[in-house]
């Protein structure tokens, strides 16, 4: 099996007219957390829902190229996109809590492919939220409204949510962009431990971010790849003069 | 004009245009109440109507109402939230959802005369259904079809954007999404519009008369004709049979819309909310 979980070749993505995404090659190693980082518009978010083509809902765009899972091509005609959803897991930038409880929010994706047994639902809530940091905040009320959350709480339940579909590749979007420097620590130190079974693609909420979570980074600007590496050398030796003025700060 | 003055002055009007409407309905009521109630006791609502309506009872029209209101129901709400749903989720706007909604909004636009009239040509008469409860209940199902799709698809449209995503993110199927997601969320919306639709299906009287008949007999089947609490309400007050009993039958269908609004707001917005996200 290839070292690589996910290789996007040549992927380009449009809305209409409006390029979002060109020719970006890009390869994620297994087990590893890559950041994509780089200015507002630049295409993360794209690129981060075309992998689980949460972009086909809406008014979808046209892809061109290929982004593979495993070797297998997820734009492959007659593919099942519900399952390919369930192998990569998606956390957004705002915290979202479906209006149910903490419980059947956990519960959701699992509930959703026929899994019924209470006792196989109760062990996987807790592992799922045991792995995102919110077990011990939330034991005792897990019949209570999700909604009755705060921000930082409702997001690793956002976490959480996605670790109970027991899926292979996780994409957070800016996941703590709108939350405060406690939640945004917990949040990371997860993600370190998820990534010895997961491989993890976040778009970071800064540069400083991507320092302190990623292995591998890569840094996109109006909808192109202009640099991607180990977080080591891309931090410290970048190759492109636009990567250098970006991570000092130069614009941005 | 200073920004103060402005500013009480258009807080005066709009609250004497909320306090006005609210007035109005309140004579309304009570003057009905205050003719009618004196005139409702355990037999007239239990007992059956004597001499047309001039003594006795109404129970078999309070039973005629609530069967014509919950059959058009049975036919409408699934139809009604089944196209809400299809038009909202299951298409992008093109011509042909331009043409449906244009077709739906056309049809809340036709007095209810002409409704009866339709009926009457094709249920009554064209499908040999004869003047009753499933007659007037399909009639009446067409008539509200209109404000329940509108109503539902505002509810729907109204369902946070996020919630889908996260929905779909989640491995949901569209039906999935829909069913676990939109309708849960979409249904206190859903709900006040199956109550205003079951207050036009009690308060109707043209479309009723020309497809339900105007029987006095309780109704035993769908087929059989009957006559709603509105219908007697009007033939007692138009044929000059007993103005105190139409007062009565007045105030006891205001009661039963007033209930009936209390209840459904209680129950299915608590009951079934839960009971569909499972």
């Amino acid at each position: 099996m290839s070292d690589f979980k996910i290789q996007i070749e040549r992927f380009g993505y449009a809305y209409g007219n409006e390029t979002a995404l060109r020719n970006i090659t890009l390869n994620v190693r297994r087990n590893s957390i890559l950041a994509i980082f780089g200015p507002a518009r630049g295409g993360k978010t794209t690129l981060l829902r075309s992998i689980n083509r949460l972009t086909d809902i809406g008014e979808p765009g046209t892809h061109s190229g290929r982004i593979l899972l495993d070797g297998q091509d997820i734009y492959a005609p007659g593919l099942d996109v519900a399952s390919l959803r369930r192998r990569v897991g998606m956390v957004f930038a705002l915290p979202v809590a479906l209006p149910m409880s903490i419980l059947d929010n956990v519960a959701y994706g699992q509930r959703l492919r026929g899994v019924r047994s209470p006792s196989r639902i109760q062990d996987l809530v807790q592992q799922s939220l045991e792995a995102a940091a919110l077990w011990d905040e939330v034991r005792d009320r897990l019949d209570a409204p999700a909604t009755s959350l705060s921000g930082g709480q409702q997001q690793r339940l956002s976490i959480a949510r996605v670790l109970a579909l027991e899926p292979e590749v996780i994409l957070l979007d800016e996941p703590t962009a709108a939350l405060d420097p406690i939640s945004t620590a917990k949040i990371e130190e997860a993600l370190v431990t998820l990534k010895r079974q997961y491989t993890i693609i976040i778009a970071p909420h800064n540069v400083q971010q991507a320092g302190r979570v990623a292995d591998d980074t890569a840094f996109f600007l109006m909808g192109e790849c202009i640099e991607a590496g180990p977080a080591s050398q891309l931090f410290t030796v970048p190759r492109d003069q636009r990567t250098e003025d970006y991570i000092t700060g130069r614009f941005g | 004009m200073n920004r103060q003055l402005s500013q009480r002055f258009a807080f005066g009007l709009l609250w004497s245009a909320a306090s006005a409407t609210i007035i109005i309905l309140a004579i309304i009521v009570m003057f009905i109440m205050v003719q009618g109630l004196p005139y409702v006791n355990l037999a007239f609502l239990t007992g059956g109507p004597i001499a047309q309506g001039r003594e006795g009872g109404i129970l078999p029209a309070i039973l005629g109402t609530f069967a014509l209101g919950a059959l058009s129901l049975i036919i409408a709400v699934p139809l009604g939230v089944g196209a809400a749903v299809f038009l909202t989720e299951y298409t992008r706007p093109s011509p042909l959802t331009t043409i449906m909604r244009f077709g739906t909004d056309s049809l809340a636009g036709v007095p209810s005369i002409i409704f009866g009239l339709f009926g009457f040509i094709f249920f009554v008469t064209r499908l040999n259904l004869g003047w009753s409860l499933l007659a007037g209940g399909l009639t009446i199902a067409l008539m509200v079809l209109p404000t329940l799709i509108r109503t539902a698809e505002e509810a729907i449209r109204a369902v946070p954007v996020a919630y889908r995503e996260v929905s779909y993110g989640l491995g949901a199927s569209r039906w999935q999404m829909v069913r676990t997601v939109v309708l849960p969320n979409a249904l206190p919306g859903i709900v006040t519009g199956i109550i205003l639709s079951f207050g036009r299906a009690v308060g109707e009287t043209a479309a009723v008369i020309f497809t339900a008949g105007t029987a006095l007999n309780i109704p035993t089947s769908v087929l059989s004709p009957t006559r709603t609490m509105a219908v007697h309400f009007y033939i007692l007050a138009v044929e000059g049979i007993s103005l105190p009993k139409a007062y009565a039958t007045g105030a006891v269908l205001i009661a039963t819309i007033l209930v009936i609004n209390v209840v459904a707001n209680l129950l299915i917005t608590r009951g079934v909310a839960r009971a569909v996200r499972r």
